[in-house]
């Protein structure tokens, strides 16, 4: 048979105490073909490409390369038979010079000044700048990706696996990216992509394999698979589309007066001028690229940083001077961006972390004694409440998946009944049905009449939820305008800083 | 007062040895701290090593043989740190503090019978004309074999560290076991390496004390050489040639303050024996504004986790 392929997995399983991570999972990939595989959150996807990049042993099952049985020992030997791995969290080392780095994922690394002289030869064919002597701490996200690509591309692997490549990238570098990708399989290397982003599949991937909880339940062609569809397969069920009733706007909740405020970090981004009114039951949406002033602005407003008076008023009262707890106390709730290490303590248990939010509204203590009772019902309340898959209220934050702990520190805020909630990405690294649960939250929440505003770098998102819409860019914020209706390109301009006459000065 | 007294000459060949424990000790240190380990047992070590070595020179009647057998206790000892840090998961700071602690009860049990005694010495390597040469002579051709193998190793080290693949890995180790570990790299096995060899050179460091500087075996004799040890590596910025430098610089100023106590300068001994470490810590501190150098794994625990 001409067509051998690639690889070809046969009822692979691996089980962990408690769990199956995967079950009877078959695989087939051909030379040149980029293959997605789907699934939500702990459906199996990173311990199937561990087993084919030999960080995990299958319990059972068979792996073939070109016909030959294939089951590495350690990533050494699948990197050896030719299996690149381009990791979620970059396997970089910060101190290390890209070549260092480059070197270190090599089996018979060159003297570093010839290896030099193969980075700059690979990053040149394939379109990826990148300079061998600098040092990774000071690459930006999709730098530091590029240096693990070229890591592959220098081993010449016939299979690339790439883990959630898009998560971290800008619109542009996800452009660049696949070029690249389809340069690379057009010139024979297969590539198994796996991915939350389905449009991003659908424009990319040859064929698609969709696992749930463990096991694979479905193919299909992305391009002629509608995004929704794959997403059904892929939770299984079908997809509440969030729903709202009727807006009855109410009483201005909140309301910014020429709000300014300077970066708490050096390389952050200072609010200028922003001002707007947020109404009761009304969700404002607020995009923009990075690093426009959305964590400043979500500090800003949860007392994290304070600002001059006058600025911030909440229900006609003047809050620029209250630090978080008094604001938290007026009903002011926020869920910052950065999941561990902000919005949760990554090694506290779920019910230290639910106390340390929730202390003061939910009364989880009494002259100053923590009530740990209480905490743990309000913590199972809130996994109970937001399907957060956890053991329980006693496990660490840190032993979440990314999803799970999303939803868990949204609930914890939701479920404090806010007047006003400030919510940064609220669904980053989700999967569809837990965003979708997410969403459905805060509308049902601006149901009950509180002010929301949610940032967000997901225009989609924004668009399905937001009431208006404002765009950060250069720490302004522009004119909000209603969503509906809003075309692509006017919010480009939006995001763009097309702010009327503010752009000669800018 | 009488600094008349003073030889330059012997002053200066006095302090290289004097420095000498403190090289073995703290490079040994660098390479495991490099490696994202801290084992706070150095002083143990190095008292372990003293009494080892100290016990098979003087039993062999070979020197050499009592620094092997040094670099063995020392490594030994270390296992035992290596244990629960890399295999029990034990917290690193107080299991390297326990090291030191059960080093000196260990090194004064071991050492019981051998108070008083005198060791064999350890010949001064022959240079031949070389130490002919007047004032550099004396001063870097009078040593014995350990002396010169100390400054070896720091440049052995550094080159290592700097131009080699088990260098890069050694140091990739200790940046983010993470990554290394996703790489297919034994973190365990290589930061057990480092710490055997770190153990080695404290023993190394120890016997150098016990055969050569003092030459005899007294309880507790190391005398916190360790501790400065460990904090030369911090303020030498995880460096080998500053590290070095450290060393000498500490070596002089005690070297200096025994010679101004024997001439008799007028200020208390206890302000002169106190002059090195104070001096040795100022100056590193000042050296070692970058702080940036450490490796960003040191201290943790490992764990993998699949």
């Amino acid at each position: 048979m001409t067509d051998t392929p690639l690889l070809d997995l046969s009822g692979l399983t691996k089980a962990y105490p408690g769990v199956i991570a995967n079950e009877d999972v078959s695989l087939r990939i051909a030379p040149g073909e980029v293959h997605a595989l789907l699934g939500e959150n702990g459906a199996g996807k990173s311990t199937l490409v561990k087993m084919i990049y030999g960080l995990v042993k299958p319990d059972a099952g068979q792996m073939q390369m070109f016909g030959a049985p294939f089951a590495p020992s350690e990533p050494r030997a699948a990197r050896a038979a030719g299996v690149g791995m381009v990791f979620q969290h970059f396997s970089l080392f910060e101190a290390l010079t890209v070549a260092e780095n480059i070197a270190l994922g090599m089996e018979n690394a060159p003297k570093l000044s010839a290896l030099s002289q193969r980075i700059r030869d690979v990053s040149d064919t394939y379109g990826l700048p990148l300079a061998p002597d600098r040092t990774v701490g000071d690459l930006s996200a999709g730098e530091r990706q590029r240096v693990e690509i070229i890591r592959c591309l220098l081993q010449d692997p016939k299979l690339l696996i790439m883990d959630e490549p898009t998560s971290v990238l800008t619109p542009q570098e996800v452009e660049i990216l696949f070029k690249t990708l389809r340069k690379l399989s057009a010139e024979g290397t297969a590539i198994l992509y796996i991915s939350h982003k389905l449009e991003e599949i659908r424009t990319l991937c040859d064929s698609a394999t969709i696992l749930r909880l463990g096991k694979v339940v479905g193919h299909c062609v992305p391009r002629e698979t509608s995004a929704r569809d794959m997403a059904e397969m892929m939770v299984g069920k079908l997809l509440q589309t969030p729903t709202r009733a009727g807006k009855t706007p109410g009483d201005v909740v909140l309301s910014l007066q020429s709000l300014s405020a300077k970066s708490p970090s050096a390389f952050g981004m200072p609010l200028r001028d922003i001002s707007v009114d947020v109404r009761g039951g009304e969700v404002l949406g607020i995009g923009g690229v990075a690093g426009n002033g959305q964590d400043e602005l979500l500090a800003a407003l949860s007392g994290e940083t304070l600002s001059a008076p006058g600025m911030i008023s909440f229900r006609g009262r003047d809050i620029g001077l209250l630090g978080p707890t008094p604001r938290r106390a007026m009903g002011i709730l926020s869920a910052p961006e950065e999941r561990l290490g902000h919005a949760a303590a990554p090694d506290m248990s779920l019910t230290e972390n639910a106390m340390l939010t929730a202390a003061m509204r939910e009364k989880l203590d009494t002259g100053g004694m923590l009530n740990w009772n209480k905490a743990r019902g309000f913590a199972q309340k809130v996994i109970d409440a937001f399907d957060v898959r956890t053991p329980g209220p006693g496990n660490a934050a840190r032993s979440l998946s990314g999803g799970n702990l999303q939803k868990f520190v949204i609930g914890r805020e939701v479920l404090q009944r806010p007047d006003l909630f400030v919510v940064n990405q609220p669904t980053w690294g989700v999967d569809a049905s837990a965003a979708a649960a997410i969403r459905q939250a805060l509308l049902d929440l601006a149901e009950g009449g509180a002010a929301i505003i949610v940032i967000s770098q997901d225009l989609d998102e924004l668009m399905e939820i937001s009431d208006r819409f404002a765009a950060l860019n250069e720490g302004r914020l522009s004119d909000p305008r209603p969503a509906e209706g809003l075309t692509v390109e006017e919010i480009g301009l939006m995001m763009g800083g097309a702010h009327g006459m503010e752009v000669a000065h800018v | 007062m009488d600094l008349s007294a003073i030889n330059p000459i012997l002053f200066v060949a006095g302090f290289l040895v004097a420095a000498t424990p403190l090289i073995f000790a703290a490079l040994g240190e660098l390479v495991v701290e490099k490696s994202g380990t801290l084992n706070l047992g150095v002083e143990g070590m190095m008292i372990t090593g003293a009494i080892c070595g100290f016990a098979t020179a003087v039993e062999t009647g070979s020197p050499l043989l009592g620094f092997a057998a040094a670099a063995v206790g020392g490594a030994l000892l270390s296992l035992l740190f290596a244990f629960l840090t890399q295999i029990a998961l034990a917290n690193q700071v107080a299991s390297g503090l326990a090291l030191t602690l059960f080093g000196l009860g260990l090194s004064a049990l071991l050492g019981q019978s051998y108070v008083g005694i005198k060791p064999p010495r350890l010949p001064d390597i022959n240079f031949g004309p070389l130490a002919d040469i007047p004032v550099i002579g004396p001063i870097l051709f009078t040593h014995d074999i350990i002396l010169y193998l100390g400054v070896a190793l720091v440049a052995g080290v550094w080159a290592t560290l700097k131009f080699t693949r088990a260098g890069l890995i050694l140091r990739a180790v200790g940046e983010s076991h993470d990554a290394a570990h996703a790489l297919g790299y034994k973190v365990v096995r290589i930061r057990t390496l480092a710490i055997m060899f770190g153990g080695a050179c404290a023993g190394l460091g120890g016997a150098y004390i016990s055969l050569i500087r003092v030459p005899q075996w007294t309880e507790g004799m190391t005398a916190g050489v360790g501790w400065i040890a460990l904090a030369l590596v911090v303020f030498a910025s995880w460096k080998p040639w500053r590290l070095l430098l450290g060393a000498y610089l500490f070596g002089g100023i005690t070297q200096l303050q025994l010679n101004l106590q024997g001439a008799g300068v007028a200020i208390p001994v206890e302000y002169l024996a106190m002059s090195p470490y104070l001096i040795t810590i100022i100056v590193l501190v000042i050296l070692s504004r970058d702080k940036s150098a450490a490796p960003a794994c040191l201290g943790r625990t490992f764990h993998a986790s699949s």
